[in-house]
């Protein structure tokens, strides 16, 4: 199987260290997968917001770097619904029923070690108390249920707590984030207040997009809880320690 | 009316308000669950809900003429009314034509839709509304801000305080020493609505269905003050949206299931009351049924957009909706609030006609509760981006807004993975820039930055922002990193 990682514009330029991350915890598992360099952003930002002429080329780009390969990894729910859901609208839009043929391949990380790899213990070393926040997308756009839970709670040393109101939004919702930059914040207050009240020192989630605004509250807020993607803590190991 | 994100302001200082939101939506919520959970085939219910809805509106004409047969054969006059004047005129020729000064009011979405009391009010009829939240958001001189509890954003004092100034006004006044307790307040209304029922002559209702192959109309309630208003008045008026047409009593059960289950989070709604024309001798000698179109028809002819025409007002989006929950109604200027009126408004008024309207598509984070909660399966994220989509798309002649030019700019960087290479490679500068002279640090080591000037601002006045790294994914790669 030729599997390609699409790492996501937003990891790609704001946080490598999880594009790195995903490669590093692929490996482990015995996966030689690839990164497509022609590859930038699957178009999600444009779509959400209106654009849809500006999207045609974009998802272009998308779907020629990842022809060809039978699956593409990614770290993020929310790309993976914009590609399972949205390729198909701007492949109507253009006429070009190719700009659709990405979505049967793409898989969100947890479903790819869950359903495909069939793993559950990735041999990771989290020694912290962290709580899981399941980002909007991942939970009803994708409904990957409660495989990222699986994944963690086979983490050593770490300590799972719940977090209260976890499936409400933190308020990111792309663009929404400044369009709507009063609404967005007092709903990720809200989810900040409930991370804290877990006591937990890291926050884990799917999506760099979500954590980014949870994470920028916290910090301003001082709170000392810090931001994880999950493929961050499943690539933590002993060694790493 | 203020676009959405302005209007929002207003609300999201308001700490009572949200309060009551909270406390009432999260409430409501918990019900709501609990007696979904119980109905093993409750997805079988929803797709059902939604196949009924779809296929009728598919031949929407044909079953509205089945309905106006159907009502006219059992003596009830049809109106058409192609926009809300047209609707108004006709309730206000009707108690005109009986010479009647004032009407009592079944709660309606359909009469507010098209401000029916005001307009009946202009032409010298008062119109009192009789359901209970109604008829505090009217004693208050206030705004509805829920469809199914329009008073919502008030708690049992603000309630006490709106019946102690405006019911001697409106008729028979709050009893003295009048107190916040519940059952008081309820006593308080019943008295003063009393009145009322026993003196008016003529009544408006609206209907949560109409049966075409029987002529019959069905409001769903939980007090029984429509019932009343049904049953005593010698002359009924009911304004129904033409969408609200089902071809088949049997049809019913569904939604009757659907419900009172997704509204109230019973299982059972208290009153479900039925008419069917004029029987002599027992309720209402005369009836009319306006069917209203005011934009449905419209919204009917947008292919993606169209399947909000399923919705029955159970306001499930509204409770589960987390913006909503910090907003509250009257950010969204409409009597549809949340996520079905972020789309319904649109679709029945039509985008790129203001600013208010083109700016409710994007009070969303598309987090794909309201989807979850719908009972007939509205896919409300689809039609919010869809719409989206029609705002850009009308907007795309004359001199382009900042926001059109961010887009296309970045769609131009994102459509070339080189363009976004040498970007990244500028994010990279900027990092030792500010490496220099950042000076938060986010929990975990790396450097942030604090407060930007415009257009950062609005992210970073209330959020960090992780400084640029050294060194973007890509460039790692390239460089022949591996893990």
């Amino acid at each position: 199987m030729k599997v390609a990682v699409m790492v996501t514009c937003i990891n790609d330029s704001l946080f490598p260290d999880t594009g790195k991350s995903v490669f590093r915890l692929l490996r482990r598992l015995g996966v030689d997968a690839d990164f497509p360099a022609a590859q930038t952003c699957c178009a999600q930002p444009m779509v959400n917001t209106g654009y849809l002429d500006e999207a045609v080329p974009v998802v272009r780009t998308f779907v020629d770097a990842f022809a060809g390969y039978d699956a593409i990894v990614t770290p993020s729910g929310s790309c993976a619904g914009s590609v399972r859901h949205q390729h198909s609208i701007v492949a109507r839009r253009a006429g070009e029923e190719r700009l659709a043929s990405a979505a049967p391949r793409v898989y969100e990380l947890s479903e790819f070690l869950v359903d495909v790899l069939g793993v559950t213990d990735v041999n990771a070393y989290f020694p912290h108390r962290a709580t899981y926040h399941p980002t909007c997308h991942s939970l009803r756009m994708l409904g990957v249920g409660d495989k990222p839970l699986r994944l963690l709670r086979e983490v050593r040393g770490l300590d799972l707590v719940e977090l209260p109101a976890a499936a409400e939004c933190c308020g990111f919702g792309g663009t929404f984030a400044v369009k709507n930059a009063e609404t967005s914040t007092a709903m990720g207050a809200d989810k900040a207040r409930h991370v804290r009240g877990t006591g937990a020192e890291v926050l884990v989630a799917g999506d760099s997009s979500c954590l980014l605004h949870i994470g920028g509250l916290l910090s301003r807020e001082r709170s000392g809880v810090r931001v994880m993607h999950l493929a961050d803590v499943l690539a933590s190991t002993e060694e790493e320690a | 009316m203020p676009a959405f994100p302005e209007a929002a302001r207003k609300a999201l200082a308001d700490t009572q308000l949200r309060r009551n939101l909270a406390h009432a939506t999260g409430t409501i919520r918990a019900k709501r669950e609990a007696v979904v959970g119980e109905v093993a085939e409750w997805e079988e219910l929803r797709l059902a809900g939604a196949a009924i809805k779809d296929n009728t509106l598919r031949r929407l004409d044909e079953h509205l003429l089945t309905l106006e047969a159907s009502l006219q054969a059992r003596g009830a006059t049809v109106h058409w009314a192609r926009d809300a004047a047209e609707a108004c005129e006709i309730v206000a020729r009707i108690a005109h034509g009986h010479g009647i000064d004032e009407v009592v009011k079944v709660k309606s979405m359909a009469t507010q839709e098209i401000g029916l009391n005001e307009a009946l009010a202009a032409h010298g009829v008062t119109a009192w509304e009789t359901d209970l939240a109604e008829l505090i958001v009217q004693l208050g001189d206030d705004l509805p801000s829920h469809i199914l509890v329009p008073a919502i954003h008030r708690n049992r004092a603000e309630i006490r305080e709106v019946f102690r100034r405006g019911m001697a006004d409106a008729g028979r006044p709050a009893p003295p020493g009048l107190s916040d307790e519940p059952a008081e307040l309820a006593a308080a209304a019943r008295l003063h609505l009393r009145e009322k029922f026993l003196r008016a002559r003529m009544a408006v209702s609206g209907a949560n269905f109409a049966v075409a192959e029987s002529g019959t109309l069905v409001v769903v309630e939980s007090e029984g003050n429509g019932r009343m208003c049904l049953t005593l008045p010698e002359v009924l008026v009911s304004v129904v949206g033409i969408e609200k047409v089902v071809p088949t009593f049997a049809d019913l059960d569904v939604f009757l299931q659907l419900l009172p289950r997704s509204s109230t989070g019973e299982r059972m709604n208290p009153y479900t009351s039925t008419w069917s024309g004029v029987t002599p001798g027992d309720g209402p000698q005369e009836m009319h049924v306006v069917l209203l179109d005011n934009g449905r028809t419209r919204a009917l002819a947008d292919e993606v957009g169209r399947q909000a025409l399923r919705c029955i007002r159970c306001s499930a989006c509204l409770n589960v909706c987390p913006v909503y929950e910090r907003t509250g109604g009257h950010a969204y200027g409409s009597v549809y609030p949340g996520p079905i009126g972020a789309i319904l408004n649109p679709l029945l008024k039509g985008v790129g006609v203001d600013e208010q309207t083109d700016s409710l598509p994007y009070a969303s984070t598309l987090c794909g509760a309201c989807f979850e909660a719908c009972p007939v399966r509205i896919d409300i994220p689809e039609v919010l981006v869809h719409l989206r989509a029609k705002v850009v798309d009308a907007h795309r002649e004359g001199v382009p807004k900042p926001e059109a030019v961010a887009m296309k700019s970045a769609a131009w960087l994102l459509s070339d993975a080189r363009r976004l290479g040498l970007a990244e490679r500028g994010l990279g500068v900027a990092n030792r820039a500010l490496t220099r002279f950042g000076r938060r640090v986010l929990p975990g080591g790396r450097r942030a930055l604090g407060r930007l000037p415009w257009p950062g601002s609005l992210w970073t006045n209330a959020r960090d922002l992780p400084a640029p790294p050294r060194e973007s994914f890509r460039a790692w790669w390239r460089k022949g990193g591996r893990p």
